[in-house]
């Protein structure tokens, strides 16, 4: 009974080492047997959406749709489409929405030069701001009348000042 | 004063755009298929797999394409609606059994109730790519002509049969053509749709 029970446990054992020796042999395996190729359609999947989890590439995600529209975009890419074939056969069926680099027409204008113009108007409020500024900090002469004010203000200053030395001692 | 009433306003923008932006459903991708011809398809029936059914047998009918699965959990929640308006037979309703195994297909349907016509089999997905499918269940409103005239993401509620689908069938069923004048009344309905 021991024996036995002993058997089984090297049994398992040897299972689970064969089990993690599948696994690394798997994870080793090349993606294609074309490396050109591959590149290519990873190139392409890079500018393509994928629409399950929408802020990654089809190239990034392992959603099952992404999955499979790389698949195609490998077939394509064998076929000898061009990358604009392959984005035209995307758009056609998801929409612009699929291309991470949206077109320039009438409705992303804003799209396309709304940074552009968020960073003009940055700079006009800085111009303003630091011309406002300036006009605060220029010295100006004084005028006579000031002159005075500031004599007679410094005057008395100087005096209680000197009374207050006075007491003090 | 007015260095005060900026953040005020900068705040009220801001808080504009984010009460908008919980009715957005980002997630419902706008189809460019509505108001296109469906690509056509060829494929084997879920029932009899000796048959075929092709979207070309379906011209001069009002009908509906349902993309669904045994995987898909959503599908789940809208079966009863599908089971329901299927009873009531007001518009022939045609599965769309998308990157599923027939045997999974045929078990799900026996449990759930079947409330399609027939279902078609996608088994690689690949008419699933051609309409634009990305998330199961989609539902597609396809005219006499087998021009696809609306589209529904996700699962369909009783709400959306009755203020959505069913008002677009049955301003497709009233003609034969569809002109200007009916794309306009066609987008108005689709519009209270959403």
């Amino acid at each position: 009974m021991y024996l036995m029970r002993r058997y089984i446990a090297c049994l398992l054992l040897l299972g689970l080492m064969a089990g993690g020796a599948a696994v690394s042999a798997k994870e080793a395996a090349p993606l294609s047997a074309d490396p050109e190729l591959e590149k290519m359609v990873n190139e392409i999947a890079a500018e393509l959406r994928c629409l399950v989890c929408q802020n990654q590439t089809i190239a990034d995600s392992h959603a099952d749709l992404a999955v499979d529209l790389k698949n195609q975009v490998r077939e394509m890419v064998r076929q000898g489409k061009t990358r604009d074939d392959v984005v035209d056969y995307m758009v056609q069926r998801y929409g612009d929405f699929v291309r991470y680099r949206p077109p320039v027409k009438p409705t992303t204008y804003l799209l396309w030069v709304g940074p552009f113009l968020l960073l003009a108007g940055g700079f006009t409020i800085l111009t303003v701001n630091l011309r406002k500024r300036r006009q605060i900090t220029t010295d100006a002469p004084l005028s006579e009348e000031e002159q005075q004010k500031l004599e007679s203000i410094l005057h008395s200053k100087n005096k209680t000042a000197g009374n207050k030395k006075g007491e003090d001692y | 004063m007015v260095r005060y009433l900026v953040p005020l306003v900068i705040f009220f923008v801001l808080a504009g755009f984010l009460y908008v932006g919980l009715d957005l459903k980002p997630r419902e991708v706008p189809s460019p298929f509505i108001n296109k011809p469906a690509p056509g398809f060829q494929l084997q029936q879920l029932h009899s797999m000796n048959e075929l059914f092709s979207n070309k047998d379906m011209l001069g009918k009002v009908w509906l394409l349902n993309v669904w699965a045994s995987w898909c959990v959503a599908c789940r929640q809208e079966h009863p609606v599908l089971v329901d308006m299927a009873r009531r037979g007001e518009v022939p309703l045609y599965g769309l059994n998308y990157k599923d195994t027939p045997n999974n297909a045929k078990r799900w349907l026996n449990e759930h109730g079947d409330p399609y016509t027939l279902s078609a089999v996608d088994y690689q997905g690949k008419v699933g790519i051609d309409f634009g499918v990305y998330g199961v269940p989609e539902t597609f409103i396809i005219d006499k002509q087998g021009v696809i005239r609306h589209k529904v993401i996700g699962p369909v509620s009783y709400q959306e049969l009755s203020a959505c689908i069913m008002p677009i069938v049955n301003e497709l069923n009233k003609r034969e053509q569809i002109d200007p004048a009916a794309l306009a009344v066609l987008t108005e309905v689709r519009k209270a749709c959403t």
